[in-house]
């Protein structure tokens, strides 16, 4: 057999060692367009911050990782499926022949329709590359605007503030965080960063750049006030890199369509990761979710579904987001926003920057945000996905959310129930 | 064979000295606080609940780690964090459904146990053998992880 | 090192939280706890002060070894001047409170003056504040506790605190921590209500980090582990019983105070003993105890954890008692039960939850309703005073109604809000108080146990098993076997028994250690966590000088010799049945020698040559 799999992020990666693990004899190949070793674009801040140097943001850190499990690398960047000839074909113009193929291709950042988007000195921040044009730029001193206070924007702030830049962030939606925290605690993060001295405007949009000499960038915001700045970060969300798929005749929505174990529409084709619309467990609906944990778990269902004889069902991922904005440390887990004619039990504490929301259908935990918390923070995911009934719990936790993780123990672990 | 830590909470008492065994011994101080295993009290029931890592294996955790910083010891079976790959990213720590990895502000750095490497202090601490080192089969692992299946993902 | 050196200064009356360095030389003298607290006290107060005014102050007081992983290493005390008394206040607790106080980085907190309005205390680390407490104020210990955890939103915080009791004024109150441990005796809860302080809400997460010698320490630790697991009392008895192991025990030596100290054996003694505990009840066949749980770093856990039977008068109508709580420990279940002629185990439970949910030592509690009891029988009291309820000895009804009243000093609760010296007193039959310098004695009758005798009536705090707990010797043989009925010997006896309690106390480990431990198990634990050289025989010699050091403290409060004596009733009524029958205590035999023994003079007074042998303050 002869696996091939587009993408060199984590879900290609995992997708390839399942393979492996799976078929000790295929031919396994990942062909991935950056030229470093595969790397984890969720460590790119930490380099940012010089936690790590480069090779602290590789996927896998065992020297000959890849030719141990006779995965071979390619780098180059696929253009074309021919689904007839069962071939994908390069930049280059090279062919590679597959039995089954994944697309784990990911996803980019999307380029907000700003005048003067494309100026120099307006930088995503998403590949190694970028990474290293942001130190680059973003020195003692320097003015940095970001543009977008979503999570990739959130994670990037630290680094930038470590570096002592002056910075103001410009959010369109009124709260940071709008995809993982509500206006409560969307606005506690606000009201932190502003404390961390970072000039934060919510309900705000950059109209447009100019460039104001000197190497100057001047960002007009709505509303008539602009901001001079040395470097412009963009990170206003991220698009599927499907459209090579798209134009080989793959059906596509928001990522390229699936479905129940990962298939796309031609048999042979599977998808996983950020470019792929997956189940989600809450909702039962496809959608892009575009989280770590949930890239693997598609590469290892879809993996296995590849290999004869190992054909499981994707019964959907719970949507979840860990997130660290100078410190203070967010999660938010299935249904955060809530269910439909369901209960929520909500605990705020705006001086210990303490919150936690749990979102209940019946006596069943479909959702939980939470800020401040560390400890512990799993049993949500764990609850929510086996659907675990509260009983007596769900009061008590209507009335004190902190009691989470007793009502965990009691309630899911048979050897712990109460004699 | 491999060996793992059986909990029965029955024998437990709540003292507190698999706490402080597990602090001193990854932290060098007393500080339950910084403790890996946690001894929950059900006050109205009466009851003392020890808790920590099954060191299960699905191993949530390491899946979902994006930069291959928690690995397995071939010696106890244990899922150990490597500090020095650890970029803090907390990816694990929503991962694992039992909520046993955790970060922790200080060194920036996620923890969990580990078995001291095989030799867990917290069972050694245990005056009542409520945490004891055994064979895996002899625990009542299977019953965790019986509800750990439940959990995951590629349903059969 | 395993000080933390840091002591917190609370002036309620300013409102200011004040960090401070411990005073490193007394902490080499006094070592902790008990006794450094008592060298702070002894320099910051004057003894003759009124107990409830603003110049009193209360300590609450950690000890080196708090904190970690000595076995029994969790425990703190408060140290004051007590209103029962009039002398010096040391009441121990263990829970988890003390140990989350040191975590915190604290060796003390002193609290000075009053506070204009109610306050709480809350720390977290490094961090004091005071916070307004309007709205605990009226709300028991547990309600309390409730409140502030939800409002803290930390399941791990720990909490002391007085309940409704202590604001009523009640003479002995205690400062209830971890909903079920108490610093118990002599009114210390009442002392931290006069200063309109409610409670202290505590989280530490900074650890105990300072140990000398850690590799060398934890070897001292788990060879005295060792030790108490291999012992038959730390290592079986009291993890099987609790310490109602004791009630058969001491009832059949007929040492077992009974009805007000008339009897020396209770007829009902197994229908409320460790053993009844066990027995499945008829109703839902779960017996009165659920578990035994452990304080902070005990591996001994003598801690009961019961639940009362739902069919019960008690708790009928009151689900909020039907879960699980402090259960009954020897000395409650024998002031509760056999000093009342109370032999109803589920009565005795409700009493016990509600002594803890607002604060009351059941000790005094017990004794105080069992001399009213008497009061009524012999008539100077009548069912005028008590709404109707024959306060008669065996009435459990009479009781749980007792308790509810005193919870709240309602009515005649009040009147049992005295304590028996005041209400016998009250009513006219002051030799019917069956207490030494105002406090009630415990469980052990000294017709039946001579050493106990001494023990009580030399004991600083009053009447008190803690200060010389000689039924080790004996009844238990620990360290020795010497004879209960026998009065020679036993005053160099109690004079071990002060001096080496007291410096176990102030280490921060629990006097239950020793029944299995000497000071040649303890010291090397706090040899090789603290500075300086830990010998048994330096822990003997801070041992005397604490205890001198409290008598100085009475005397000065005004307490003379004649203050070291016992009732007329267990001097001069002979013990009616047991072993015993036909003993009385005999103090004379005994009192005299001590007082030789300990270097003062025949009417009780510290010598010149006491006093700098062992450096006491003058």
């Amino acid at each position: 057999m002869i696996y091939v799999v587009v993408g060199a992020g984590p879900a290609g990666v995992v997708a390839a060692e399942q393979l492996r693990k799976l078929d000790p004899l295929a031919n396994i190949m990942i062909i991935g367009s950056e030229p470093e070793p595969p790397y984890s674009r969720m460590a790119i801040p930490y380099y940012l911050t010089e936690k790590i140097d480069e090779s602290g943001t590789y996927l896998r850190k065992a020297d000959q990782h890849y030719s141990l499990r006779d995965i071979t690398i390619i780098q180059q960047r696929v253009t074309k499926i021919d689904t007839a000839m069962n071939t994908v074909i390069t930049e280059s113009g090279e062919k590679y022949r597959y039995d089954k193929l994944l697309l784990a291709t990911g996803a980019s950042p999307s380029v907000p329709p700003v005048p003067g988007i494309d100026l120099p000195g307006v930088h995503n921040c998403w590949t190694l590359e970028d990474a290293r044009e942001i130190v680059r730029l973003a020195r003692p001193g320097a003015s940095v605007l970001l543009m977008g206070a979503g999570f990739i924007g959130c994670i990037i702030l630290e680094s930038l503030v470590l570096r002592d830049v002056k910075l103001t962030v410009v959010e369109m939606e009124n709260r940071m965080v709008p995809r993982m925290m509500n206006e409560v605690s969307g606005n506690m993060i606000k009201r932190w960063c502003e404390q961390k001295g970072v000039d934060v405007h919510t309900s705000t949009r950059a109209d447009s750049i100019e460039s104001a000499g000197g190497g100057k960038l001047k960002v007009n915001l709505n509303g008539g006030q602009s901001v001079e700045a040395d470097l412009v970060i963009t990170a206003t969300g991220v698009k599927s890199n499907m459209q090579f798929a798209i134009d080989s005749g793959l059906h596509s929505d928001q990522g390229i369509l699936v479905n129940s174990f990962l298939q796309t529409s031609n048999e042979d084709v599977y998808a996983a990761g950020d470019v792929c619309q997956g189940k989600d467990f809450s909702t039962g609906e496809y959608t892009v979710q575009a989280i770590q944990p949930t890239a693997v778990e598609h590469a290892k269902v879809a993996a296995g579904n590849m290999v004869r004889g190992h054909r499981s069902e994707h019964i959907g991922n719970v949507n979840m987001n860990v997130l660290d904005t100078l410190g203070l440390v967010s999660a938010s887990f299935g249904l955060w926003m809530g269910a439909e004619g369901g209960d929520s039990s909500e605990l705020v504490n705006e001086d210990a920057y303490r919150y936690l929301n749990l979102q209940f259908k019946d006596d069943v935990l479909v959702g939980a945000s939470s800020l401040g918390l560390t400890q512990h923070v799993g049993v949500l995911r764990g609850l929510i996905q086996s659907e675990t009934p509260l009983g007596v719990w769900k009061d008590r936790l209507m009335k004190d959310p902190m009691r989470i993780m007793e009502a965990y123990l009691a309630c899911s672990q048979a050897q712990v129930a109460t004699a | 064979m491999l060996k793992s830590l059986n909990i029965d909470p029955g024998k437990c008492t709540g003292c507190l000295q698999c706490e402080m065994a597990c602090s001193l011994e990854n932290e060098g101080v007393f500080n339950t606080a910084k403790s890996r295993i946690k001894v929950f009290t059900f006050h109205e029931e009466g009851r003392f609940v020890p808790y920590t890592c099954t060191q299960c294996d699905e191993a949530w955790c390491m899946q979902a780690c994006p930069v291959d910083a928690i690995v397995i010891n071939a010696a106890t079976g244990s899922k150990d964090v490597k500090n020095d790959l650890c970029v803090g990213c907390k990816v694990c720590t929503i991962a694992c459904p039992f909520g046993t990895i955790n970060y922790n502000a200080d060194s920036g750095k996620v923890v969990k146990c580990d078995l001291c490497g095989g030799d867990p202090q917290c069972a050694s601490a245990c005056p009542t053998d409520a945490i004891t080192y055994v064979d895996a089969n002899a625990t009542g692992l299977d019953k965790m992880r019986q509800w750990a299946g439940k959990t995951d993902n590629a349903g059969a | 090192m395993a000080w933390t050196r840091q002591v917190l200064r609370v002036n309620l009356t300013e409102g200011t939280c004040i960090p401070e360095p411990l005073n490193m030389d007394w902490a080499n003298q006094y070592l902790g706890q008990r006794g450094l607290a008592t060298r702070y006290l002894f320099e910051e107060i004057d003894p003759a002060c009124d107990a409830l005014g603003a110049d009193n102050k209360m300590i609450m007081a950690t000890g080196p070894l708090t904190g970690t992983m000595a076995s029994t290493g969790g425990r703190y005390s408060v140290i004051t001047k007590s209103p029962l008394t009039g002398a010096i206040a040391c009441s121990n607790s263990g829970g988890f409170f003390g140990a989350e106080l040191k975590n915190a980085g604290w060796d003390m907190i002193i609290f000075e003056g009053k506070s204009p309005a109610p306050v709480y205390l809350s720390i977290e680390n490094d961090q004091a504040r005071l916070v307004s407490a309007d709205d605990l104020w009226g709300k028991s210990c547990w309600e309390t506790d409730e409140i502030l955890h939800a409002r803290h939103q930390d399941p791990q915080m720990r909490i002391a605190v007085v309940g409704r009791s202590a604001e009523q004024g009640c003479l002995y109150s205690s400062v209830i921590n971890d909903m079920h441990r108490a610093a118990g005796r002599s009114g210390v809860g009442t002392v931290m209500a006069s200063k309109n302080l409610k409670a202290v809400t505590v989280r530490g997460t900074m650890g105990v980090g300072n140990i000398l010698d850690p590799a060398r320490f934890m070897e001292t630790v788990a060879a005295g582990k060792k030790v108490l697991a291999e012992n038959a009392v730390t290592g079986e008895g009291l993890p099987a019983l609790g310490t109602q192991v004791l009630m058969n025990v001491i009832n059949e030596v007929g040492a077992m105070p009974t009805r007000n100290m008339q009897e020396v054996q209770f007829e009902g003694a197994h229908k409320i003993s460790g053993e009844a505990m066990l027995e499945p009840r008829e109703s839902d066949g779960k017996p009165n105890l659920t578990r035994n749980g452990g304080c902070f770093a005990c591996t001994i856990a003598c801690g009961r954890i019961s639940t009362i039977d739902r069919e019960h008068f008690s708790v009928k109508e009151k689900p909020q008692y039907w879960g699980n709580s402090g259960g009954l420990e020897y000395e409650a279940a024998w002031a509760l039960g056999s000093d009342t002629g109370i032999d109803d185990l589920d009565a005795l439970t409700y009493v016990n939850f509600i002594c803890n949910e607002d604060g009351m030592d059941p000790i005094s509690f017990g004794a105080t309703v069992a001399a009213a009891m008497e009061l009524f029988e012999v008539g100077a009291i009548n069912t005028s005073h008590t709404d109707g309820v024959e306060l008669k000895f065996g009435n459990a009804q009479a009781l749980c109604w007792a308790v509810e009243q005193s919870a709240t000093g309602t009515g005649f609760g009040a009147d049992l809000n005295l304590g028996s010296k005041r209400l016998c007193e009250k009513y006219g039959r002051p030799e019917l108080s069956m207490t030494v310098k105002g406090q009630e004695f415990p469980a052990y009758d000294p017709r039946g146990i001579q050493g106990m005798g001494l023990t009580y009536a030399t004991s600083n705090r009053g009447a008190c098993h803690l200060r010389s707990y000689t039924v080790s010797s004996e009844i238990l043989g620990v360290p020795e076997k010497t004879d209960p009925l026998e009065s020679d010997g036993k005053a160099g006896l109690v004079k071990a028994f002060q001096d080496a309690t007291a410096a176990v106390d102030s280490a921060g480990l629990c006097v239950f250690t020793t029944f299995a431990w000497t000071l040649d198990d303890i010291a090397p634990q706090i040899d090789a966590a603290c500075d300086g050289d830990w010998s048994p025989e330096r822990l003997v010699e801070v041992g005397e000088r604490i205890w001198q050091l409290e008598r100085d403290f009475n005397l000065k409060a005004g307490m003379t010799g004649a203050d070291d004596t016992l009732p007329d009733r267990l001097l001069k009524d002979a013990a009616k049945s047991g072993p015993a029958k036909g003993k009385v205590c005999e103090l004379d035999n005994m009192l005299p020698e001590y007082y030789q023994l300990r270097g003062w003079t025949a009417d009780g007074q510290l010598t010149a040559e006491t006093r700098s042998k062992f450096g006491l303050p003058s």
